[in-house]
């Protein structure tokens, strides 16, 4: 499985070099997500260890709205894992490339997954320099764990700013703007616009809902519609 | 409570993102399932979009003063053009505080 160490090298700086504009877009979201967890109220290390634990934005995001407000454990998990429903598609659509992959690989492998690199790495696997398990782990640990470092440090210097940003800066609202590059990025066919549009819209309606369940419901939705879609075109 | 949560919602999230990785060659998933899965991104993302710029500072705000609403809808036309998250956040960022100046 040795590979020559340039390739390894060539490898390594390609994934740096493809995932280094996203990072951009993680700090400020990073920051705003430290801030979030201590003006929900928890601890700075509260905040770190969940950012640590889960290392998912959006659901930490939702978990300390949840805690902050002394919502059942159940609801927050639950939340969590609507919120991260997406990775169990990152992870089906990922595996069979990373096949050869050793146990240890594929459980850090697990845990680092983003959007990023998900996306990065789909479209780099399909060339022939990365047709190695090996240039395959290279190139995905090497951008996740830049990813992760990036993140972890701006929650932690977010947490340590927390309440000193005025409310009337809206700064919160920097974060469902994040995720609407992600949403249009999400849309490739009328389908999954489809899916898009009913989520949207029944969030909006659903959104008094107790324990973020208007979420839940708006998801399911909004998945039963591109489905509903797709069979209609299809048929 | 809140540690117990943690580890919880740690534990949830890391076995969503393990298992197929981990266990694709034992598993085989309903076809309905799978089709599914490719609708959740949009979903869920765009779900989680929409109900923030309604509901905030714990009341409901479906109003047509939003200035949130009007805000979102710059970025969302930055956001189809760009698909850039920087440059989405940015300019709706702006475009709220422009609002917020003029008082609409």
């Amino acid at each position: 499985m040795a590979l020559p160490r340039e390739h390894t090298q060539s490898v390594a700086s390609q994934s740096i070099s493809d995932v280094w504009p996203s990072l951009l877009g993680v700090v400020p979201f990073g920051l705003i997500t430290g801030a979030a967890g201590v003006s929900a109220g928890l601890s700075v290390l509260q905040t770190m260890a969940s950012s640590l634990v889960l290392f998912a934005g959006a659901a930490q995001l939702a978990a300390y709205q949840l805690m902050g407000s002394g919502s059942p454990v159940l609801v927050v998990v639950l939340t969590v894992a609507v919120v991260n429903l997406r990775y169990l598609m990152y992870s089906a659509s990922l595996a069979p490339y990373l096949a050869g992959w050793k146990l240890a690989w594929k459980v850090t492998g697990a845990y680092i997954m983003v959007d990023q690199l998900y996306a990065l790495s789909l479209h780099r696997f399909r060339e022939e320099r990365f047709s190695s398990p090996l240039s395959r782990w290279v190139y995905y640990i090497t951008g996740s764990a830049l990813t992760w470092v990036v993140w972890q440090v701006a929650v932690w210097i977010g947490a340590g700013l927390g309440a000193k940003v005025p409310p009337s800066w809206s700064l919160d609202f920097a974060i469902p703007l994040s995720f609407m590059a992600m949403v249009f990025a999400s849309i490739r066919d009328r389908p999954t616009a489809a899916a898009a549009l009913v989520g949207g819209i029944s969030a909006m309606f659903a959104a008094t809902l107790p324990y973020n369940l208007g979420l839940i419901v708006a998801s399911l939705a909004g998945i039963a519609a591109g489905m509903w879609l797709e069979r209609k075109r299809l048929s | 409570m809140i540690w117990m949560t943690i580890l919880l919602a740690g534990l949830v999230t890391f076995y969503l993102r393990y298992s197929f990785i981990g266990h694709s060659q034992r598993i085989q998933t309903p076809e309905w399932f799978r089709h599914a899965l490719r609708f959740v991104p949009a979903a869920v993302l765009s779900a989680l979009v929409c109900k923030a710029l309604v509901y905030y500072g714990g009341t409901l705000q479906m109003t047509p003063s939003n200035e949130r609403l009007l805000a979102a809808m710059v970025a969302a036309g930055v956001a189809w053009r760009t698909k850039n998250v920087l440059w989405t956040t940015v300019t709706g960022m702006l475009a709220l505080w422009v609002l917020q100046a003029l008082g609409l």
